[in-house]
């Protein structure tokens, strides 16, 4: 008899509280949208935050409550995901513009020449605090692997000093943009098919001196291409990708081959 | 009397320091403390559900356990007590408070059965307090959790900053780093007693 009475007690309270909590989430719960909820089951969930937002959490809420319009912002889910996302707020899908990272570097360990020896942390942001890194390129990619840590997918690695992008992999969250210290790393278009794989925009003279497959600037790209797809920033050959149309003249008259 | 309730505050934050003198609550210490932010909200979250439990939980022990001469339940009620509170609280912010709900909202589900929260209610009773004194005994502690959070926060934005030897990478660092955050603390021993003397 003497156990029953503590039993009793504790019972007592816990149905108490029991009571207290199925009354308040009746009575005060919070409606969540039921919208909301279903575009968040829907997105990739990689918590990336190449839509803009802080998260899948955050875009499905914008979406559900219609402070953003746009279903194609998910870059991972691509164009399933956006089609889903369309058909819960029934609007009209919009089709995701597949993009990858790509590296903008290819100044390897022996076309470009060395400043001094690094043997610090293995870090491009640590590194890069050293007088812009090892590299006589201050634009070059230092190769330490900051953007292959941060990568979801496991899609970047290092071959010979230089970051390199598996577009097959990479889902296009921008992490590792956000990440180089260089700031070298762009999204392009999956489809591209020709990319200037050079960040520098220094003289073509001082380029040489640093580096045998850095852009020069020179313009023979734009001379024997398609003037209208190329523009020469700043001594340094850019491709308007949208107005490319892959027929490879710029690539064979570069005479540094830094248009691949 | 005054002079008491300071010397209880002043005890929990700095001498009884409920994370580095007595290794309670360092689930959440080592999990949130990686940005300022995070730290400190977890630590305002943490002397709020501090607060409330011993308001809510010294009632039931001096009024319901006690004259039924079933102290020894006291674990086992305050865990039922703390855990349905910390949900009610939750919903009631959620629906009247959104502000404070977002501020806090991610932290309260972790509380649940922190055991810095349960320790503070189980201490206040073993050491005699009243009912004022428990609830500044309770306040001292949360702003003690809170600084202990705050400050190692900063200890580990240096940390990150720094590259260990691969074997100590992560983990292992911080708990250095703790022992030795919870070391500094040992000099407040004995200061709080001649604070007012």
């Amino acid at each position: 008899m003497e156990i029953l009475i503590p039993v009793l007690i504790c019972l007592g309270i816990a149905a108490i509280c029991a009571i207290i909590l199925t009354i308040t989430s009746h009575f005060f719960s919070v409606k969540t949208d039921e919208k909301e909820a279903a575009i968040r089951d829907c997105l990739a969930g990689a918590n990336c935050g190449a839509c803009g937002y802080s998260g899948c959490d955050g875009y499905a809420k914008a979406l559900a409550d219609g402070s953003c319009t746009k279903t194609n912002l998910c870059t991972p889910g691509g164009d399933a995901v956006s089609k889903q996302v369309s058909e819960i707020l029934g609007v009209e899908a919009e089709e995701v513009e597949k993009v990858v990272a790509y590296i903008s570097c290819n100044g390897n360990c022996n076309a470009v020449k060395s400043r001094y020896e690094y043997i610090g942390y293995k870090s491009c942001r640590i590194a890069n605090m050293n007088y812009s890194g090892d590299k006589m390129c201050t634009y070059a990619c230092l190769g330490h692997g900051d953007c292959a840590k941060v990568c979801p997918q496991g899609a970047i690695s290092v071959e010979s000093g230089v970051a390199v992008v598996d577009p097959e992999k990479c889902i296009g969250c921008g992490l590792c943009v956000k990440t180089c210290p260089k700031g070298m790393v762009k999204l392009i278009n999956a489809d591209a098919k020709f990319r200037v794989a050079c960040s520098n925009r220094d003289k073509g003279i001082i380029t040489k001196k640093v580096c045998s497959n850095g852009c020069i600037g020179c313009g023979l790209c734009k001379k024997n291409g398609p003037a209208e797809a190329i523009t020469l920033d700043n001594n340094l050959a850019v491709i308007d990708q949208t107005k490319c149309e892959g027929c490879g003249k710029c690539a064979m008259a570069c005479p540094v081959k830094c248009i691949r | 009397m005054y002079k008491e309730l300071i010397l209880i505050l002043m005890g929990g934050v700095l001498v009884n320091n409920y994370v580095l003198q007595q290794f309670l609550g360092i689930c959440p210490f080592l999990g949130v403390s990686k940005k300022f932010d995070q730290a400190s909200g977890m630590g305002i979250a943490v002397t709020f559900v501090m607060l409330l439990a011993t308001a809510a939980t010294y009632p039931i022990y001096t009024l319901v356990l006690e004259p039924m001469g079933l102290g020894y339940l006291q674990t086992i009620v305050f865990i039922l007590v703390i855990a349905t509170l910390v949900q009610f609280v939750e919903i009631m912010l959620k629906r009247f408070i959104p502000a404070l709900f977002q501020a806090l909202g991610v932290y309260l589900p972790l509380i649940t059965t922190n055991c810095a929260v349960l320790g503070v209610t189980l201490n206040n009773i073993t050491d005699g307090y009243s009912f004022l004194q428990s609830i500044i005994s309770s306040l001292g502690v949360g702003i003690g959790f809170w600084l202990a959070m705050v400050l190692f926060a900063g200890v580990r934005s240096k940390i990150s900053a720094t590259a260990p030897t691969k074997a100590f990478q992560g983990l292992p660092v911080t708990l250095i780093a703790a022992s030795i955050v919870a070391m500094s603390f040992y000099g407040f021993a004995g200061i709080v007693e001649n604070l007012l003397a």
